[in-house]
């Protein structure tokens, strides 16, 4: 058997191993260092944070957490970076579901950020949230005209009556902003299909802004920036947009500790880094197995 | 006569949904249609667990192949649901102390918050991960340039790879400004919102007729697959 042989016959446990070094070796030494790479925002990044940025404080923004834990790992730093973001800009903040594994997420992204940083704002006041709603697109057609029918309570179960900031919201068109970080369905695209474009060019039109996974991103490209002002694709669209909100509250307040959970995505960019770098070594030694042996098949024909 | 109620039904709710959303008066028709596939969609995952239920206990019951799994999954899925409903280790809510169950069954600290975040969690997130090494196998196995396509999905999975990363910026941040489209990262930017926008939105045109040709047909009765059966 010749080397190339060998090498295609190449047991995939070795690929494995690859693989898991790759990933281990910059998880482990951005732990000890702490260091990240620059991120410089794409126009799709750039879009989602002006976005917010234009909202004068005291607005009020949904945010949509259509994701669950197997994809918290692209999603869940975009969900952290945008609370933030809305906390330190000072707007009303409306957290709500359409997944139903996803309440204990949204529950820990409020504990981490808003009640453990900003324990100045008050829950049923500066923030709420109202849970998880079954009914996939059914529930946006229901908020598209009226809001308190498919969501009556809140998460704990109080009637969103005796929430104050629940008084003004009527329907989707009261939020000043929509965000949904989406890793399928129901998700980004039914809130671009059932909120955003019936609203298209009217007075009520809707500001929206999507975080979607990598998977997700070429087919929601299509509707930025017309539907959607704003889009985060994948972990390298959370590293941006985290670099853009921590330059933004560093900005804003200098002395402000800018602790590794906020930087989570930007951390995961080593990673990803040799990962792909991998990959590119792989598919260029396959395809050098691949020509090398085509070579050798045509040099001993007759 | 059931299955013909059933299209009835299925005819109004369709109909009911295309006029509410052209003609603005009958919009709250829609909402009311929408608001009942709601209810319907809550006791849908009643069905739902007792189907999971009746399928792997009737695995376990014939030990056909990987009836083991089945125990597995019955075990999992009532302890989870026990747990969850009996709010197991969930503490009273602050604004009622008093009364018992006012807590959330997903509190932290409570069972079901315990099983969430130390079992589902990881697992499904492990198995997400698995992907970066099955992809890795199959690119150095199967990606090979083997015709002129097969070398442009080739060359265009290179740029997207090195584009979304940091390398983008150190093989080709050295290019003047008059060339910074050729940078990788901008490259694979270029690829994303030009080549991947203008497939994606024919790809998404002949869906949305095909979706239009699909709810026509079970609408109008002629695509009564919905119904089971087989017919």
């Amino acid at each position: 058997m010749s080397f190339l042989e060998r090498l295609d016959r190449i047991d995939r446990r070795w690929i494995f191993l690859s693989m898991g070094l790759a990933v281990a070796v910059p998880i482990i030494v951005i732990g000890i260092t702490g260091k990240t790479f620059p991120e410089v925002a794409t126009p799709t990044t750039r879009g989602a944070f002006d976005a917010i940025q234009s909202l004068p404080a005291g607005s009020r923004i949904l945010l949509s957490f259509d994701f669950d834990p197997a994809s918290a790992g692209e999603l869940q730093p975009m969900a952290t970076a945008f609370v933030r973001h809305a906390a330190a800009r000072d707007l009303d903040i409306y957290c709500m579901t359409l997944w139903a594994p996803a309440p204990p997420l949204l529950d820990e992204t409020i504990r981490k950020v808003i009640v453990a940083g900003h324990p100045d704002l008050v829950y049923g006041k500066d923030y709420v949230n109202l849970g998880f709603q079954a009914g996939n697109e059914s529930v946006l057609k229901v908020i598209c005209t009226d809001f308190r029918q498919s969501f009556s309570k809140d998460y704990r179960g109080t009637p969103v009556d005796q929430i104050p900031m629940m008084a003004p919201i009527k329907s989707a068109s009261d939020f000043d902003c929509i965000v949904t970080m989406s890793a399928g369905y129901p998700g980004c695209k039914e809130w671009v299909q059932y909120i955003a474009t019936p609203a298209l060019g009217s007075d009520d039109e809707i500001l929206l802004v999507s975080g979607v996974t990598g998977v997700q991103a070429p087919q929601m490209v299509p509707y930025w920036p017309r539907q959607m002002r704003g889009m985060l694709g994948a972990i390298k669209g959370a590293a941006e947009y985290e670099s853009l909100v921590n330059e933004f509250i560093k900005g804003s307040n200098p002395a402000a500790d800018i602790g590794p959970q906020f930087m989570e995505a930007q951390r995961r960019m080593a990673p990803q880094l040799f990962g792909h770098l991998l990959m590119v070594g792989l598919i260029i030694l396959g395809n050098c197995i691949h020509f090398g042996r085509r070579r050798a098949l045509a040099g001993g024909a007759p | 006569m059931t299955r013909k109620f059933a299209m009835l039904l299925t005819f109004l709710a369709g109909a009911t949904m295309v006029v509410s959303y052209f003609i603005r008066p009958t919009q709250s028709w829609g909402e009311d249609v929408a608001e009942w596939f709601n209810v319907l969609a809550a006791i849908a995952f009643v069905l739902g667990a007792a189907n999971l239920a009746k399928v792997h206990l009737e695995r376990l019951s014939s030990r056909s192949a990987g009836w083991g799994y089945s125990v597995i999954v019955l075990l999992a899925f009532g302890a989870t649901m026990l747990v969850g409903l009996l709010k197991v280790g969930v503490h009273p809510q602050e604004l009622a102390p008093t009364v018992a169950f006012s807590g959330e069954k997903d509190a932290s600290g409570s069972a079901f918050w315990w099983a969430y975040s130390y079992a589902m969690s990881p697992i499904t997130s492990t198995m997400f991960a698995l992907l970066a090494f099955f992809v890795a196998s199959a690119a150095f196995r199967a990606f090979r340039a083997k015709n002129t396509e097969a070398a442009l999905l080739l060359v265009t999975a290179f740029v997207v790879l090195l584009g979304r990363t940091f390398a983008g910026v150190v093989l080709t941040g050295w290019m003047p400004e008059s060339l910074s489209f050729l940078r990788l990262e901008n490259l694979a930017t270029t690829i994303l919102e030009v080549f991947a926008s203008a497939g994606n939105r024919a790809i998404l045109i002949g869906i949305a007729i095909g979706v239009a040709a699909t709810s026509l047909k079970i609408m109008l009765g002629i695509d009564r697959s919905y119904l089971g059966g087989g017919s």
